[in-house]
């Protein structure tokens, strides 16, 4: 891999073996001494345009356990407004030596740029870029769904496995969320069904070029319209989307799509309820669902840990990669180079 | 096979301002050799005195510039219905002489020039002072296009009349960037510009349904999570603005038309009589929004680029006459504001050197138009629909000599860093495309020869009038 920037970068293989050694970075976890010696003398830049606490800390953590140089630069702003720009950041960073940039943007495609644009040689980490994508959030979720389902919950029992034929039920905002996109991505590709439930106004036109089924009915869904469900994984909808009509009011939302205890009350006994956080208790998922014994939602935030040290792992540690060779992302090069050097003589 | 002969060409252009004005009084006279009128038989063409003096075979003239242009297609010179010179305001993204040299190169012999300057086009003064700096270059004619509405806002008409009093005649209006949404105030500019012959060229851009709008759309958009720009809200805004042309028989053009669905309302538009006129940009003929996936903002235009489909129908439209004219939307910006993330991008790529030649790859290349229909959808229906006068005339004997020369065996690679235009975003970058300007005449004038500015072209017209 050189860089991580959407689920679709990686491939079965190459996606169950992030999984498998996530496995063996949890186990490190377990000892006494947590800290390994893998990435001495290595950087890591946190390269946060957007407030997240918990996914920097996450990747900090990661980063620290396997022994590397971190560096957190929170920057605000956009080359539209006050503040630096994307190019003259990363051309900061890559001055400074960082051999991975993990980044978080608000605009989708930011982390394409920084690893297509020619402004840094590190490896770049896409840690959610505004409405586009979120890869490692998709590869924890990946994470839990196959240590519960597949798994048993005995850790590294599923070592090797997909998670072919598991139903995945994702409920929420999903059009604007880059949760949703990396796990309909990495989901589909692991060999699980998703079925997304939103009402048609939290649906993308086009949606329905997505590899998974949709539905504007949690209920049906949750009865089995798609078969049983495995896992009901709740997303985030914030209260300020009724402002732009697209849904009437919190409560009518929290009526027709919130996990509440009545459809707690309707999943099977196996199936697990998970929330990429941070969650509205009350609007998508109550409480009782929240803190319930079925609920992931603490052991997504440690798994997290361990898939960020498996991706910077994999990515900085001499190339050991599967028989499938190197990822191969899908951006072009940035040509604006030539342009900058035009001459402006009058 | 091609050349000038009795001329140092290729030399480096005077880029001062300072040429004495009057100077340009008497051209020296000019014999093409050899070249084929719209493609068709070749012939023989003498420009003196600003216009196409004779025809014919095997002509000889003293003391004249030879062009040897066997092989090459002589076209009336290419009039733009929709460019951004950027002068005043940004004068860091183009100027109107940078802007002038781009579109000669390109073989246009006139272009209008966008309000949307800072200050906007809206009053007399603006716009005469715009046409004045086209003047003073002297390298094609500019035509400043007047601000519907003061200041863009969309609020107030501006003073539609004193623009086309004053000396830059003006007879475009257009708040092109920014949509008139407002119903009534459209159908008023309808209106107000029938006393003087004019036209309301709309950017139709419904602008509640692309708030902060990024890329087309579909199931692309849905993927790259960017925010979506539909079809329906261009298509909307078309449809109101036919009844409305339709209904106080007035002259709508239809800038930039981008979907199939647009296409459909223009020709049913059209067959009810409306008096609407549409163009379709270079860049729409070519690309589709497949190119957002790179996330390289040279692809962000607006509007964006659509489906393969609906390049299919813009193509297919501009061949049956339903899209009038090719317009470039020649939309330069400095590096910076598009060396960045796609969210914060300006939108548009500069079009005036690239036009023909893309032209010639989608249309003529396919069977789809001839160089008579190239020549008519680059330069006799701009020049009519922008009432420019003494362009867009037939080649023959007596008529104004704005000619251009191209060879359509030739191909070249688009690099953004050799253009004329200051405008680093090109979205043609590192394409191959056919064709190439040879040379350019206004009034009989070379201001491009062997592909290059000509010598002095620069201020050599000043004291013609046109």
């Amino acid at each position: 891999m050189r860089h991580l920037l959407s689920a679709a970068d990686l491939g079965r293989d190459q996606a169950v073996q992030v999984l498998d050694v996530a496995e063996q970075m949890a186990a490190t976890q377990q000892r006494e001494i947590k800290k390994l010696p893998t990435l001495r003398g290595r950087t890591v830049v946190n390269l946060f345009f957007e407030d997240s606490t918990r996914t920097r800390i996450s990747f900090e953590a990661a980063a620290k356990r396997l022994s590397a140089d971190v560096i957190n630069f929170t920057a605000r702003g956009s080359s539209v407004s006050k503040g630096e720009s994307l190019k003259d950041t990363a051309l900061t960073l890559e001055a400074m030596g960082a051999d991975a940039v993990v980044v978080r943007h608000h605009a989708p495609g930011a982390p394409h740029r920084l690893a297509t644009a020619g402004w840094t040689r590190g490896s770049v980490v896409n840690a959610g870029d505004g409405t586009h994508e979120h890869p490692t959030q998709a590869l924890l979720d990946a994470f839990t769904l196959r240590r519960h389902l597949v798994g048993g919950t005995v850790p590294g029992a599923a070592t090797g496995a997909d998670l072919a034929g598991q139903r995945v039920v994702i409920a929420g905002d999903v059009l604007h969320s880059r949760v949703a996109r990396s796990n309909v991505l990495l989901l589909h590709t692991l060999g699980a069904h998703v079925v997304l439930v939103a009402p048609p106004t939290l649906l993308p036109v086009g949606v329905e070029a997505w590899p998974c089924a949709t539905s504007y009915d949690l209920d049906a869904v949750l009865e089995g319209a798609f078969g049983e469900p495995d896992a009901v994984m709740m997303l985030r909808v914030q209260r300020e989307r009724q402002n732009a009509a697209f849904f009437p009011s919190a409560r009518e939302y929290s009526r027709r799509y919130g996990l509440d205890v009545r459809r707690l009350g309707m999943l099977p006994r196996h199936t697990i309820v998970m929330h990429p956080g941070p969650m509205n208790r009350g609007l998508e998922i109550s409480a009782a669902a929240a803190d319930s014994a079925r609920s992931t939602i603490v052991e997504q935030v440690s798994n997290g840990v361990a898939v960020r040290m498996a991706v910077l792992y994999l990515l900085l540690s001499g190339r050991k990669d599967p028989a499938t060779g190197p990822v191969v992302t899908g951006g072009r090069t940035g040509g604006a180079d030539g342009a900058t050097r035009k001459d402006r003589r009058r | 096979m091609t050349g000038t002969h009795d001329t140092s060409t290729g030399t480096g252009v005077r880029t001062g301002r300072g040429t004495t004005p009057g100077d340009g009084g008497s051209t020296r006279p000019v014999l093409v050799r050899g070249v084929r009128p719209l493609g068709g038989d070749a012939t023989d063409l003498l420009l003196a005195d600003g216009i196409v003096a004779e025809t014919g075979r095997g002509m000889t003239a003293d003391g004249a510039l030879v062009v040897d242009a066997d092989g090459l297609v002589a076209l009336p010179g290419l009039v733009d219905l929709h460019t951004h010179l950027r002068e005043p305001g940004r004068e860091d993204a183009e100027t109107v002489e940078s802007g002038s040299r781009a579109a000669a190169l390109g073989g246009f012999t006139a272009v209008h020039a966008m309000a949307n300057t800072d200050p906007v086009a809206d009053t007399a003064g603006v716009v005469e002072q715009v046409w004045r700096m086209g003047r003073r270059t002297g390298l094609v004619d500019v035509r400043p296009v007047g601000a519907v509405t003061v200041g863009l806002r969309g609020e107030q008409l501006a003073e539609l009349g004193a623009m086309a009093d004053s000396a830059a005649a003006v007879r475009v209006f257009s708040d092109d960037g920014l949509c008139v949404s407002d119903a009534v105030l459209m159908r008023r500019a309808l209106e107000y510009v029938k006393a003087f012959d004019g036209v309301v060229a709309q950017h139709s851009q419904e602008p509640r349904l692309t708030e902060a709008a990024q890329m087309h759309e579909g199931e692309l958009s849905a993927v790259l999570g960017l925010r979506g720009w539909p079809a329906a809200a261009e298509e909307a805004i078309i449809a109101r603005d036919v009844l409305i042309a339709g209904h106080v028989d007035s002259h709508l053009h239809v800038c930039h038309v981008s979907t199939a669905g647009s296409v459909e309302i223009i020709r049913w538009a059209k067959s009810r009589g409306v008096r609407v006129t549409a163009e379709v940009t270079p860049h729409h003929l070519l690309l589709t929004h497949e190119e957002v996936a790179s996330f390289d903002p040279v692809f962000k235009v607006n509007p964006p680029l659509r489906t393969p489909e609906d390049v299919a129908a813009v193509r297919e439209a501009l061949a049956d006459g339903t899209i009038d004219v090719v317009a470039t939307d020649h939309a330069p910006h400095p590096a910076e504001d598009k060396d960045c993330e796609w969210d914060a991008a300006a939108a548009g790529t500069t079009g005036l050197e690239t036009a023909l030649s893309v032209v010639q790859q989608v249309m003529v290349e396919t069977g789809l138009l001839d160089w008579a229909g190239v020549a008519e959808r680059m330069s006799v229906r701009p020049a009519g629909i922008g009432r420019v006068a003494g362009h867009g005339r037939p080649i023959a004997a007596g008529e104004p000599a704005n000619l251009v020369l191209v060879d359509p065996a030739a191909r070249w690679r688009v690099d953004p860093g050799a253009l004329a235009t200051w405008g680093c975003n090109t979205a043609f970058q590192g394409s191959t495309l056919p064709g190439r300007v040879v040379a350019t005449f206004l009034r009989g004038r070379p201001t491009v020869l062997d592909g290059e500015l000509a010598e002095d072209a620069v201020g050599a017209d000043t004291a013609r009038s046109w």
